[in-house]
């Protein structure tokens, strides 16, 4: 095939398919326990410079109490898919992020994240590879395929291609232009579910986003779930199963795991909260003071439960509507 | 009604929900396309199928949803899948109109949502395309949605984060973008614009209540086309502005 342009953005993470399977092939197949805390968690399986990801999208079914910990302990110039909106802009706010394959990285309806301009516009943040949404997506189905690139036709005669790590070939069969996006395969990927049983089979309600991808892109998946249930219900509902136990290296049970995101049919966001976090994110001081509070004031998930409070807990279940 | 008894947020909102018909698909995102298309299902398009980035299909719009992956994006859906699908249904074509936004839009209709400045040495890092690449790339249609001024309607964006017509006529097919797609509409707080069939450069179709067609040219850095019949668009009835504000954004979350 005729390579008709290749984009300028560094391939941050090169797709190496075999060393994948390799990989794969010597991961735990047993169904054993493998509970644990979100200290524990990181602790084990994240490392500086490690290549991460997180599912779904920022304050939706985020894996919040995951990414917190990430913070407290301060695992540094991580190389991230950028695909979120409060949770990295968490971790942008901590400084712990060194490099981006970036597709959307904002405030939705509250508009631009301050701690992606103050990240990137100064260089702490050394690089930027662009790429669209359903492209980083395609990026982990090729990887969940096995395969090193997949075909498609987004991004083509943009500069989201020219500053992509993306290739434009001539279609052996077709003979037009297409795009192939390579694989990519995550050191760390997080997910954080409705349920799981303690060898990490995990189920999720509602939309399903880019789950089943990313968490058979990761060579490392940890997965957070509000509630951890027997083996027994994965096995009567075994059709809804969207990660296999054997994909999964740890499972923590995080009750409000994506506060002040949403877990649908089970509790809304936290308005109040997110308006507090875009208020303080707006400088670096307030920006401080926020993570000083909510985050490294805190010891645990639990701890910061109890700083939120029951009662507002309690509330964001009830305003649940009926489906 | 005056015309002073609607603001810009609301007149954009009403401007654009008539642009989407009855029994369509639509790709939604967030902010005044989701209000447009609730508005829609309450006027004129009762079956107008929302779709929506992170898998929602066919959502019944009763409250507004704050963010594209959130749980109103699927209320009473038919579908609730995830991004590949979605996206993958707009690249084999299934999806009439998309909807976006940006930083800056040229006379093509390419649009900048990713950087202001040098990529590598922004001035102002912007979020990045999210969906609109994808949006712009395999919808037949897209719409945006835009406020009107000059530093937004440029000569040529700072990136070309989402295609319009790129240099050109035939220029999206020779990048390999499926024929037959492209920009559609430009919807703003001035003016609704299209673009000439041949050249493909952005055309004013018609100016919003009090605007002139010179205050319209002045608000754009770029040539706009001009023909001879600029119609002017209706302003909001009674009917759409109270279901805006007693139904659509009861809250007054955006209007």
């Amino acid at each position: 095939m005729e390579v008709i342009q290749s984009g300028i953005g560094e391939l941050i993470q090169p797709p190496d398919i075999n060393a994948f399977r390799e990989w794969n092939r010597k991961k735990q197949k047993a169904m054993v326990d493998k509970r644990m805390t979100e200290a524990e968690a990181v602790r084990r399986f994240i490392h500086q410079g490690d290549y991460i990801g997180t599912e779904l999208y920022g304050t939706v079914r985020c894996p919040q109490s995951v990414v917190n910990e990430i913070v407290r302990q301060g695992v540094k110039d991580l190389r991230v898919a950028g695909q979120g909106v409060y949770e990295l802009d968490i971790l942008l706010a901590a400084g712990l992020v060194k490099a981006l394959d970036i597709t959307y990285i904002g405030l939705e309806v509250y508009g631009i994240s301050n701690c992606l301009r103050r990240e990137v516009e100064s260089g702490r943040v050394d690089t930027c590879v662009e790429w669209s949404n359903a492209g980083i997506a395609w990026r982990f189905k090729a990887a969940a395929m096995g395969v090193p690139f997949i075909p498609v036709r987004s991004m083509l005669g943009t500069d989201t291609l020219k500053y992509s790590a993306a290739k434009v070939v001539e279609c052996p069969f077709t003979g037009v232009p297409i795009c192939l996006l390579p694989a990519l395969v995550l050191d760390v990927g997080i997910i954080h579910v409705h349920r799981a049983d303690m060898c990490g089979n995990a189920q999720v309600d509602g939309i399903q986003g880019f789950c089943a991808e990313l968490a058979r892109a990761s060579k490392t998946l940890i997965v957070s779930t509000e509630e951890i249930v027997p083996n027994e219900e994965i096995r009567r509902n075994p059709d809804r199963t969207l990660i296999p136990y054997y994909l999964v290296d740890a499972v923590i049970e995080a009750p409000y795991g994506s506060h002040p995101g949403e877990m649908c049919y089970v509790y809304e966001r936290d308005e109040e909260h997110i308006k507090e976090w875009v208020e303080a994110s707006k400088n670096p001081e307030t920006t401080q003071t926020y993570l000083d509070k909510y985050i490294y004031g805190v010891k645990d998930h639990q701890e910061y439960l109890a700083l939120i409070g029951e009662e507002r807990l309690q509330y964001l279940k009830e305003i649940v509507p009926e489906r | 009604m005056s015309e002073k008894a609607f603001n810009p947020t609301e007149l954009l909102i009403c401007s654009a929900s008539r642009l989407m018909p009855d029994n369509t698909t639509a790709f939604i995102g967030t902010g005044v396309p989701m209000l447009a298309a609730s508005l829609a299902q309450k006027m004129h398009a009762p079956n107008l199928v929302t779709i929506f980035e992170f898998g929602g299909t066919g959502a019944i719009l009763d409250d507004l949803p704050m963010a594209v992956g959130e749980r109103r994006t699927f209320h009473k859906a038919v579908v609730a899948s995830g991004i590949r699908d979605i996206v993958e249904t707009a690249q084999r074509g299934f999806i009439e109109y998309g909807f976006l936004g940006g930083a800056q839009i040229d006379p093509f209709g390419n649009l900048n949502s990713t950087v202001i400045g040098d990529h590598d040495h922004p001035k102002v890092r912007l979020p990045g395309s999210g969906g609109a690449n994808d949006v712009g790339s395999h919808c037949w249609q897209t719409i945006a949605i835009m406020r009107h001024d000059q530093r937004r309607f440029v000569e040529e964006v700072d990136f070309i984060t989402t295609p319009g017509y790129l240099t050109g006529p035939g220029a999206r097919e020779a990048a390999g973008l499926p024929p037959g797609t492209g920009p559609y509409r430009v919807v703003t707080t001035l003016a609704v614009m299209g673009y000439h069939p041949d050249t493909k450069r952005m055309m004013l179709l018609a100016t919003q209540p009090g605007v002139t067609v010179e205050q319209v040219v002045e608000n754009t850095s770029f040539s706009l086309v001009i023909p001879d019949d600029v119609k002017r668009n209706q302003p909001p009835t009674e009917e759409e502005l109270r279901l805006l504000r007693e139904e659509v954004d009861k809250d007054r979350l955006y209007i």
